[in-house]
């Protein structure tokens, strides 16, 4: 034990203070951005996020061809890992307050419980739109590093494909927080995120009448016009829509009405 | 100051809290005493909004606890010591809820050093933390915002003797500086040490509450005679119910019944005295006996 005994007595005088103000949704974002880094596993999560970019740009540096060493061709594929690993920490975000058990400081601070939520949604949508820019950064540094070894290294690239990655990675990063939000139990809702959406896809590609609505619904099929290199079409916008409907709006709405109810012990 | 009103929680058919109301005056500590599953922790997070009462109403400083601008400012909670993340330091979980409220970081340091945790403490994460010195992470936790109202839920469990005084200063202090303080336990000594007033649940209902030394006065007589049958029938003819006790007859009324209706059946007494001896414990036995074996399920 590290204690002394020293009463200190002036300094726990309650005083009568000013009125004070709620915590703006800025300062909460805050604090939900700092949460995400201050434990080792969430140190952790973001740095093999970052490395994960850091690999595969690497890899096609020994392995890719030359004429095949540009920066679209090291950005594009970089972000299919992160989009795997974004969602775990929208998950771990939102979940380990119940499993680490702060929501009961969280909640006794900021009983609107809709605030830290929204706070929560701010900062891993932060998150997913600077692991593109990180993506970004990476492939810059694969280009010139490309140009200098002998690889293609040309910088051509069509900018509306940032505006894809940040819909991709933000899709991601929300829809795993929205299956924390509904399962509140992080094994739960890793498994369950990982599990429904391939379940969904196998059932799709066996049972002949879901083949159609799967074209629909099949986030894995819907999201991979966003990794290709070609403009993606206003049906495939559409087909993107329906299918964040259901497994980002849908479970998002429900897991809010449950966190907001739930009891906090 | 705290308001409870008619506070009720069910769990299916099963009342966990069952109409509680009482009140907690600034510049007094009031000592929520129990058994274990008696409804304590379950009235405390309704006070503060994190269980949802199914009737009645609970208010602190005059607010619904929902309704409280900035909370922590206003009233401090510690309803469970190891709610903390095992892998942030101590330091880093005062330093979240200080960014969170809109405080000078320096309250972060003033607060640690106050309730004891010194610098390599602060540094080490909750995870390696004993007991103790969650509990004493958690009071520097409530005091943080520098609040008027303090409530906590068992905040002496795991804390050595030299802790458990140390505390009872500390909340005395803070109550007799105007602070409001509600304070759980089911260790009886340590809230007849530091409470001005008790409010005692027992299977989710309140048994007896009121002003301490009032409450503990009513803890009934104890008298002793050599024909302890005689003085039975006695007490029985006077209408008196007496119970047996370890140090005699145990009887709930003044000293002065008791002993004219030993006196009017011709009982010589050998011992006749307030049951004073027991003090708290006994009150709290008396009161929720039987109601400790049907703890609560949850």
């Amino acid at each position: 034990m590290t204690t002394t005994t020293a009463p200190a007595a002036g300094a726990v005088a309650p005083r009568h203070h000013t009125p004070v103000r709620r915590p703006s949704l800025l300062r909460l974002t805050g604090v939900e951005l700092r949460k995400l880094v201050d434990t080792r596993a969430g140190r952790w999560l973001l740095i093999t996020i970052g490395l994960t970019t850091a690999a595969i740009v690497t890899l096609q540096l020994i392995y890719a061809g030359e004429a095949d060493q540009t920066f679209l061709n090291f950005f594009v594929p970089s972000l299919l890992p992160v989009s795997v690993l974004l969602p775990v920490l929208g998950i771990l975000s939102i979940t380990s307050e119940w499993s680490q058990r702060t929501a009961l400081t969280t909640y006794a601070l900021v009983p609107r419980r809709e605030r830290v939520v929204a706070a929560k949604l701010f900062a891993v949508m932060l998150t997913a739109l600077a692991s593109v820019l990180a993506s970004l950064a990476v492939a810059a540094v694969g280009t010139l590093v490309a140009s200098a070894t002998g690889g293609a290294g040309t910088w051509e690239f069509d900018w509306s494909l940032v505006l894809n990655a940040a819909v991709l990675q933000v899709t991601s990063v929300l829809m795993g927080a929205a299956f924390g939000l509904l399962l509140l139990n992080p094994p739960l809702a890793i498994v369950g995120y990982l599990l429904l959406p391939t379940l969904w896809g196998v059932l799709g590609e066996m049972v002949k009448p879901l083949r159609g609505p799967s074209e629909w619904l099949d986030t894995s099929k819907t999201m991979e016009p966003l990794f290709s290199s070609d403009a993606v079409t206003g049906g495939q916008w559409g087909r993107i829509a329906v299918s964040l409907l259901v497994w980002m709006v849908l479970p998002l709405a429900a897991g809010l009405f449950r966190t907001l109810r739930r009891e906090v012990s | 100051m705290i308001t409870v009103e008619n506070l009720t929680k069910r769990y299916g058919p099963h009342p966990a809290v069952d109409d509680v109301s009482f009140q907690c005056e600034p510049g007094t500590v009031t000592g929520f005493l129990g058994p274990n599953g008696a409804g304590k922790s379950t009235t405390m997070r309704m006070i503060c909004g994190l269980t949802t009462p199914t009737a009645g109403r609970a208010t602190v400083s005059g607010h619904p606890y929902q309704e409280l601008p900035n909370p922590g400012r206003e009233v401090g909670v510690l309803l469970d010591a190891s709610a903390q993340h095992a892998g942030r330091t101590g330091r880093e979980a005062l330093t979240l809820s200080a960014y969170t409220m809109g405080l000078d970081r320096r309250e972060v340091a003033a607060k640690l050093d106050l309730v004891g945790l010194n610098a390599v403490a602060a540094k080490r994460r909750v995870r390696a933390y004993s007991l103790g010195m969650r509990q004493r992470l958690g009071l520097a936790h409530a005091l943080l915002g520098d609040p008027r109202v303090l409530i906590l839920d068992e905040p002496a469990n795991g804390l050595d003797p030299e802790g458990i005084f140390w505390m009872r200063g500390l909340l005395r202090d803070f109550a007799d500086r105007g602070g409001t303080v509600l304070l759980s336990s089911h260790l009886l000594r340590e809230v007849e040490a530091v409470a001005d007033r008790l409010v005692v649940i027992g299977g989710g209902r309140i048994v007896a509450q009121g002003d301490k030394n009032e409450l503990l006065a009513g803890g009934g007589t104890v008298v002793r005679a050599r024909d302890s049958a005689a003085l039975r029938r006695a007490l029985e003819v006077a209408n008196l119910s007496a119970a047996d006790s370890s140090e005699g007859l145990l009887v709930q009324a003044d000293a002065e019944a008791v002993g004219q209706a030993a006196a009017d059946a011709g009982v010589a007494l050998a011992e006749l005295r307030p049951a004073s001896g027991g003090g708290l414990e006994q009150l709290f036995l008396t009161l929720t006996a039987g109601e400790s074996t049907k703890e609560a399920v949850r």
